[in-house]
Parts: C-alpha cells; sequence; structure tokens
C-alpha cells in the first residue's frame, strides 16, 4: 500500500469540508479566502467552461443573520451593473440549506498590495477617482457600501478598478435602482445594524459609525470612507482624527498636494455628516475639477490663488505668447537704438 | 470651437497684432503698414488653416506644435524674402515673431481645439 506524504492528507482533509456544490456545474478547485459571512473558492463551471469565484455562507443554520446577509449582498451586487462592480453570475442553495452566488473570477491586486505601483498623484487620483465613480453609481442605485478600505478594493490585471465586499450595504429606503425602477424598502445587509453596532473598519469608518449609529449612517459615512481612502493612498497611514492632523499629514508630503487637494481630503473627513460632501457624485465632481485645473467647492480661492492657477493651467501659452512680446520688445529696441 | 476654426480665428487674430507690431520694430514701415497688416493676416490665416487641419488629424502636442512652427517659419521666410524700399530684408523681425506665432497656434489648436467626435 503506498503511503501519502503529509501535505497530500492535510489538502484532502481540506477537500473534505469543501461545499458540497452541484456537481454537473461547479468544481471547486481551492479556497481563495475567508471572511466573518462567506468563504470564497475559486471554482470551474463545466457549462461555460471558465474559472468563477464562489461565496459559500458560514452560517450553520440557513435562517441566520449571515445567511441573510450573504443573500442581501448577492443582490445588491445583482443590482450593481457597474464596471467597478464585480458581476453576479448564478446564485443558489447547497444541500445543507446553505446559500452561495457566483461571481466573476478576478485576477489582480488589492489595493495594499498595488499601492506601490501607483507613481505620482496622477496615478493616484485615477485610480481614486475609478472607487470614488463606483460608490457614486452606488449612492445613485440607493446604496451605501458602509466598508470601505483598502483591501475592499481590487486593481485588476488590466487596470480594472473593483470595489469588493458589499456585505454589510445598506439599501436605502424608497430608492429607484437603474436597472429595475423598482422601490425597495429599507433594509441592511445582514442584521447587525442595529443602534449600538459599529459597522466598518476603524481608521476608515466614519464618526456616526464609530459611535455605533449604523442606522443614520447614509452616502455621507461613504464620502468619509472615500476620504481616509484618498488619505491613505497619499500618504499610506490611515488617517488621523483631527483636521489639524490631517492637513499637517498631507502638508509634510514631499511633493506636496496642493492646497486644493488637501481640502477635497479634510472636506471627506469632516466629523460632521453635513459639513463632507452629501455624496460620492459631489466628492467625484470636485476631484474632476480639480484634475482639470479648475477651482474646487472644496477651497474657496483668493484672487492670487486663482491667478497662480490660471498661470500653472496656461504655463506653456503664458510663456510662448511672453516670448513673443519678448523678441517684438527686443526688436523694437534694436531699431531705436 | 473645433480645431481647424479654432486655428483659422487665431492664425487670423495673431496674423493682424504680429503686422500692426510693424508699427513699433519698423517705424519706416508705416505708409505700408495697410498692406503688411493684410498680408500677415492672410499669412496667419493659411498657417491656422493648415495647423488647425493637422491638428484635427493628428492628436499630439509636440507634432502639432511642430507643424506650427515649420509652416510659419515657412511663410514667414517667403514674407521675409521680400526686399524693402532699399533692397534689404528683415530677416529676423519677420521670422522670429513668426515662428513664435506658428507655435502658439500650434499649441492651442491641440490644447484647446475640440476634438472631432467619431460617427
Amino acid at each position: 500500500m503506498t503511503r501519502l506524504a503529509d501535505g497530500a492528507i492535510a489538502r484532502l482533509r481540506e477537500a473534505a469540508t469543501w461545499p458540497a456544490l452541484p456537481p454537473d456545474r461547479y468544481e471547486i478547485r481551492r479556497p481563495l479566502g475567508r471572511g466573518g459571512m462567506g468563504t470564497v473558492y475559486a471554482a470551474w463551471d463545466r457549462r461555460l467552461e471558465r474559472e468563477v469565484a464562489i461565496k459559500v455562507s458560514n452560517a450553520a443554520a440557513p435562517s441566520s443573520d449571515l445567511e441573510t446577509r450573504l443573500r442581501q449582498e448577492a443582490r445588491v451586487l445583482a443590482h450593481l451593473e457597474h464596471p467597478g462592480v464585480v458581476p453576479v453570475h448564478d446564485a443558489g442553495v447547497l444541500e445543507d440549506g446553505r446559500w452561495f452566488y457566483v461571481m466573476k473570477y478576478v485576477r489582480g491586486d488589492t489595493l495594499p498590495q498595488h499601492i506601490a505601483a501607483l507613481a505620482g498623484e496622477a496615478a493616484v487620483l485615477g485610480v481614486f477617482e475609478r472607487i470614488a465613480e463606483t460608490v457614486a453609481f452606488a449612492h445613485a442605485a440607493g446604496v451605501v457600501h458602509r466598508d470601505l478600505k483598502p483591501s475592499n478594493v481590487m486593481v485588476g490585471a488590466f487596470g480594472e478598478v473593483l470595489v469588493l465586499d458589499w456585505g454589510v450595504a445598506k439599501v436605502l429606503a424608497a430608492t429607484t435602482t437603474p436597472e429595475s425602477s423598482s422601490t425597495t424598502p429599507e433594509s441592511s445587509v445582514g442584521t447587525g445594524t442595529a443602534s449600538g453596532t459599529r459597522i466598518g473598519t476603524p481608521g476608515f469608518m466614519a464618526p456616526e459609525q464609530e459611535r455605533g449609529d449604523a442606522s443614520t449612517a447614509g452616502p455621507a459615512a461613504d464620502v468619509y470612507s472615500l476620504g481616509a481612502l484618498l488619505y491613505w493612498l497619499l500618504t499610506a497611514t490611515p488617517a488621523p482624527a483631527s483636521a489639524e492632523a490631517i492637513t499637517r499629514g498631507l502638508s509634510g508630503l514631499q511633493p506636496r498636494p496642493s492646497r486644493r487637494l488637501r481640502a477635497i481630503v479634510v472636506r471627506c473627513l469632516e466629523d460632521a455628516p453635513a459639513g463632507r460632501y452629501a455624496d460620492a457624485a459631489a466628492l467625484v465632481a470636485d476631484l474632476q475639477r480639480y484634475r482639470a485645473g479648475l477651482a474646487v467647492l472644496a477651497h474657496p480661492e483668493s484672487v492670487f490663488e486663482r491667478a497662480g492657477r490660471f498661470a500653472a493651467r496656461y504655463r506653456t501659452f503664458i510663456l510662448l505668447v511672453a516670448a513673443y512680446l519678448i523678441m517684438r520688445a527686443v526688436f523694437a529696441w534694436l531699431q531705436r537704438r | 470651437m473645433n480645431k481647424p476654426v479654432l486655428g483659422l480665428l487665431l492664425g487670423a487674430v495673431l496674423g493682424a497684432f504680429d503686422g500692426l507690431t510693424a508699427l513699433v520694430s519698423a517705424p519706416e514701415t508705416a505708409p505700408q503698414i495697410m498692406g503688411i497688416v493684410i498680408g500677415s493676416t492672410c499669412k496667419g490665416l493659411i498657417v491656422g488653416a493648415l495647423v488647425g487641419w493637422y491638428a484635427s488629424r493628428v492628436r499630439s502636442l509636440g507634432k502639432g506644435m511642430l507643424v506650427g512652427l515649420v509652416v510659419s517659419a515657412f511663410f514667414a521666410f517667403l514674407i521675409a524674402a521680400m526686399p524693402n524700399e532699399q533692397g534689404g530684408h528683415y530677416w529676423l523681425e519677420i521670422m522670429i515673431p513668426g515662428s513664435i506665432v506658428g507655435l502658439i497656434v500650434g499649441y492651442a489648436t491641440q490644447t484647446f481645439g475640440r476634438a472631432r467626435v467619431p460617427a
């Protein structure tokens, strides 16, 4: 009799714990990661002959909170048809009653793995804008993510930016989704959102989430998390609590971000939701103004700042006109000598 | 504004202004100023049209400015090659500022002109 190696036995033991998916449809290849709500596996879709990712509930009982949360996450993802959201292909129930859903298998790095490849402010803002655009789309569809953080963002092999883990997302009341045009009652993914429950990740969650006031956390809470994410992208450290420390942290960078960009970050990270951008779309609009060299809402400019921004934006044009005028002045001066 | 139209307008305005500056850089040309301005405006129109047309075909700031420089310098050379009443030439006075005008038109059409929307 042949003895099996320890590694092979360990793999067999692990495989024995894998869920029993419909055998004619999916074949589990390997586990990709385990979260609080579910475990994600890489699998082979036999029918369509492609690799997929399958998230299976960790719940012991079919009616548990985790089960409800996973189901809701699948539905939220299915409604959010956007390049920045991983598409859901299928969903179903295992023989033991647990839910699973099948999504695109994304090849790439999480943001913490990818950050070293982001050289310069333009590259950082390019990625950040795509994250914010995805969140803006979700807000327009009445969905608040509530757990935006670097590890929940993935950059694909072709540069595509995906916002992951919508497991604690909240569907706002009476919201028209772009696809279905139906109204949905207010609900949270999962049931752990009662008053006093903290939803989110420390360092990236809004103060109202930190206080356990999850039920009132709306789009402005995501704006706070986006601000914390932008601060992290710029400094590689989590955002401090006070506005002074945030400004100090950004001002200490080399090269130093402009005053307008610092103001955008500070505006996102305001303690009071009313002090922030109303939603991610407003943030995206201001960010796009910044990137186009225009004035931003987050920072009222003085006349000198406006002139400086104008000169920086049209520097080449101004230099060419100045060169022309100088040449004309030189020839006039030579003529009079 | 689309690129050829922007090139035409900018070429005409800068050409006219360039012609008028002859009053400062070469005051002895004052009696012929009307002809100089008209000629310079026509030169600016032709350069602007060519550079604007190129900008609508090729989206490259460097190439656009180079084309502006070369085309403008060529037309400035043709004008500078015409002798004045004393038989002399204003080579530098015409060619250097004229070439810079071409650079400006090349830059402006590439940067500020609206690209064609594919049908």
